[in-house]
């Protein structure tokens, strides 16, 4: 074995060393380098009398494909807070786990609920300290002990409290939708009902979104996170598992031959119980 | 928007900062591995090559150097230190150079015990696949080398 050079342990965090070797390959191959899992998504909030309405589509897609029909946009961050990701479906994930991981801490060190205030904090400063390469536009929307709250925070670190939203690449769609017929107060089915139209004038209207409709609804007595709340009209009705039930195939015959066992040796060894 | 090729920029943020590559490729028996980074060039290994990558290494340092100024200007020169004195302590509970310490006096006085970031999660030091050699590294140390 060669002399081996005394080794600096690589600092903890985000490592670099491959950005000379993809720039270098993206010189060298013609074809595009394949691109990162987007959720080209609609998503939408907006407050109503007693909390806050979130929603959004299901589809996630990977260039010009289709890459999940049924994947979980709306993510858990605090029992009073939730978070719609658009944007990289790795970052926004990430991101919010990471949020997720840090109001758990500080709830458990304080015995208090978190705000919301903290939330889009600890979010703004992890996105701006990243100058943008975290590829996540985030709806926040929760309710605590001062009121109910909608945040969206940018990839860039931008924040904006709004009392309706909507995000993604159907947001001029279902914004639409929303500033047509957004009133403050409403109640709790209104509310509902012009998110989904929201969310679905995104999906008929935006290649990128599609498949069916989550709605999650947060209020001060608890969260109610329906999935799906519509489904599409065009549901895939091909199985994942195909197992058939005993007795599909016809038994022709059976033949059954008992095995003749005999103990050869017996040892006996002592448990140590003290 | 992302020039790699714009080293003004990036050549003002080196000024006072921690070197970025080491002088030695990383390759086997010290060669460069052209397969895994690419022909050997003077600008690859003295600048950084993605504009995060100096940001990142000097985040703690700067954090630190803004919080200290801040503090000396309300509080007066004790206090910051004060505080340079207890890290500087906390700093030399070490384990020998081969192993990983778990720094967890440092961690309690920055406060990086009560949150995670992505430097707990990617690149954990405590699980790196590789060592270095044990004799070697402790003679580095000692100055034997």
């Amino acid at each position: 074995m060669a002399l081996s050079n005394i080794l600096e342990t690589p600092a903890a965090g985000f490592n670099f060393d491959n950005v000379v070797r993809n720039a270098a390959l993206e010189g060298l191959l013609e074809e595009q380098p394949p691109k990162p899992l987007k959720t080209g998504t609609t998503i939408a909030g907006l407050i109503f009398k007693d909390g806050v309405v979130l929603g959004a589509d299901t589809r996630a897609t990977s260039s010009e494909v289709v890459a999940d029909k049924m994947c979980a946009k709306i993510h858990y961050i605090a029992p009073n807070i939730y978070c719609c990701g658009a944007g990289t479906a790795a970052d926004t994930e990430k991101t919010t786990e990471l949020l997720s991981s840090n109001l758990t801490i500080f709830s458990l060190n304080s015995g208090r609920n978190p705000r919301m205030v903290m939330a889009v904090n600890i979010l703004q400063d992890m996105l701006y300290r990243y100058h943008g390469n975290i590829g996540a536009n985030l709806i926040l929307g929760g309710v605590d002990c001062t009121g109910n709250h909608l945040y969206t925070v940018g990839p860039w670190g931008s924040v904006n409290k709004v009392p309706y939203l909507a995000m993604g690449s159907g947001d001029l769609a279902a914004l639409g939708i929303l500033e047509d017929r957004f009133k403050h107060d409403l109640e709790l089915e209104e509310a509902k009902e012009l998110v989904r139209a929201a969310i679905h004038a995104g999906i008929m209207c935006d290649l990128g979104s599609g498949n069916n409709i989550d709605i999650c609804v947060i209020t001060r007595k608890g969260v109610d996170y329906i999935r799906p709340y519509q489904e599409s009209a065009y549901k895939d009705t091909r199985k994942i598992k195909y197992k058939y039930r005993p007795g599909t195939t016809p038994v022709l015959t059976q033949k059954v031959v008992p095995l003749k066992l005999e103990v050869v040796q017996e040892t006996v060894q002592q448990m140590d119980t003290a | 928007m992302l020039n790699l090729f714009d080293t003004r920029g990036l050549r003002s943020q080196l000024k006072d900062s921690i070197p970025v590559a080491g002088l030695c490729p990383t390759g086997s028996y010290g060669l460069q591995d052209s397969m895994r980074s690419g022909f050997t060039s003077v600008k690859n290994e003295l600048l950084p090559s993605h504009p995060l990558e100096l940001s990142e290494k000097n985040y703690q340092p700067n954090k630190d150097k803004m919080n200290f100024s801040t503090l000396r200007n309300i509080q007066g020169l004790h206090a910051p230190l004060k505080l340079q004195m207890e890290y500087r302590a906390a700093r030399q509970i070490q384990r020998l150079p081969f192993l990983q310490s778990s720094n967890l006096a440092l961690d309690t006085l920055r406060g990086s015990d009560e949150s995670i970031g992505f430097e707990d999660i990617l690149n954990d030091p405590a699980q790196s696949e590789m060592m270095g050699e044990p004799h070697m590294m402790v003679e580095y140390k000692l100055g034997l080398l």
